[in-house]
């Protein structure tokens, strides 16, 4: 059971990352890195690194995601 | 077409060398020397209940110290150049509307978002987590008082106030290891006490809070100078 729910925790991720790269809304794209961080600590998790999976959840989905937005919002502001 | 080329032996070159390691790769049951160490003597050495603790803050301490050292010099980039940037526009910042949800239950997650981080940070020889999770579960907090009040203020001072205090007591308990105990970092110098209780482990409680006041202050920092670089939030 669990393994499945690890294959399918890694398609999804798979999914949003290539969402990432390609979506043509920046926006989209951030959100988009931000749950693959979200779903990667779940993965962690099952896989019986908690200590990752910390790390991840407040990093990998918290405050990069804000960082890349106050960066977006700062080159927009730079390209007017 | 000779991109596409060249590009098509780096791939086939890149598969050559990481088959290699998949071909060679054999699963073992047992924990190879090192590990086998960490875990028999661990307990007893170092006494965490925690063993990753026990690994990272005490036998690879000093590469924690150089995290959070790169930590450091990264917050310090970044305040330095978004200060000189900007040093010249005094713009006021225009604020949108925050909604009432999100304002009403940050007043109630926030403190528990703050306990939760230094539950993790305290108990990080005990539980998973420790002074670098504490610490980024707090600047996650200190994320959802920006999102919910962007006016509110911090107060610079105090925030490298802490960092110091905390980066010199991280530095000062190692040296204490090395002149009470056997070596840097060794946290054998104050009682092991229990395994397993709160006041156990030496000095591995004192060093995680220190790094975690140390880490959560260092992402604060980074985060107050990008949102002070911005116009609009």
């Amino acid at each position: 059971m669990s393994i499945l729910l690890a294959i399918f925790l890694g398609l999804v991720i798979l999914v949003l990352a290539i969402t990432a790269i390609y979506h043509k809304n920046t926006k989209v794209a951030i959100i988009a890195t931000g749950t693959v961080g979200l779903f990667a600590s779940v993965l962690y998790l099952l896989l019986a690194a908690p200590d990752v999976a910390l790390t991840e959840a407040s990093i990998g989905s918290g405050l990069s995601t804000i960082i890349f937005f106050y960066v977006l919002n700062k080159i927009r502001q730079s390209n007017d | 077409m000779i991109k596409k080329g060249l590009l098509l032996i780096l791939l086939v070159g890149f598969v050559a060398v990481i088959s290699g390691l998949l071909i060679n790769f054999t699963g073992s049951n047992e924990l190879n020397p090192l590990a086998s160490y960490y875990a028999e003597k661990g307990p007893t050495e170092v006494g965490a209940a925690n063993l990753v603790t026990a690994v990272v803050i005490t036998y690879r301490g000093f590469d924690t110290l150089g995290e959070v050292t790169i930590l450091f010099i990264a917050a310090a980039i970044v305040g330095f150049f978004l200060k000189t940037m900007n040093a010249d526009t005094n713009r006021p910042l225009r604020l949108r509307k925050t909604s009432e949800i999100l304002e009403t239950a940050s007043t109630l997650l926030v403190p528990t978002i703050f306990m939760l981080g230094a539950y993790i940070f305290v108990n990080g020889h005990l539980t998973p987590g420790g002074g670098f999770q504490g610490g980024a579960v707090i600047a996650t907090g200190v994320m959802m008082i920006i999102l919910a009040r962007p006016a509110s203020q911090f107060n610079h001072k105090l925030i490298s106030v802490l960092e110091s205090i905390s980066g010199i007591g991280f530095v000062v308990m190692g040296v204490l290891g090395l002149v009470l105990a056997s070596g840097f970092l060794n946290n054998a110098f104050l009682p092991l006490g229990k395994l397993g209780s709160l006041l156990s482990a030496g000095a591995i409680p004192i060093i995680y809070v220190f790094i975690g006041i140390k880490v959560g202050s260092e992402l604060t920092s980074i985060l107050d100078s990008l949102k002070e670089n911005q116009n609009e939030i």
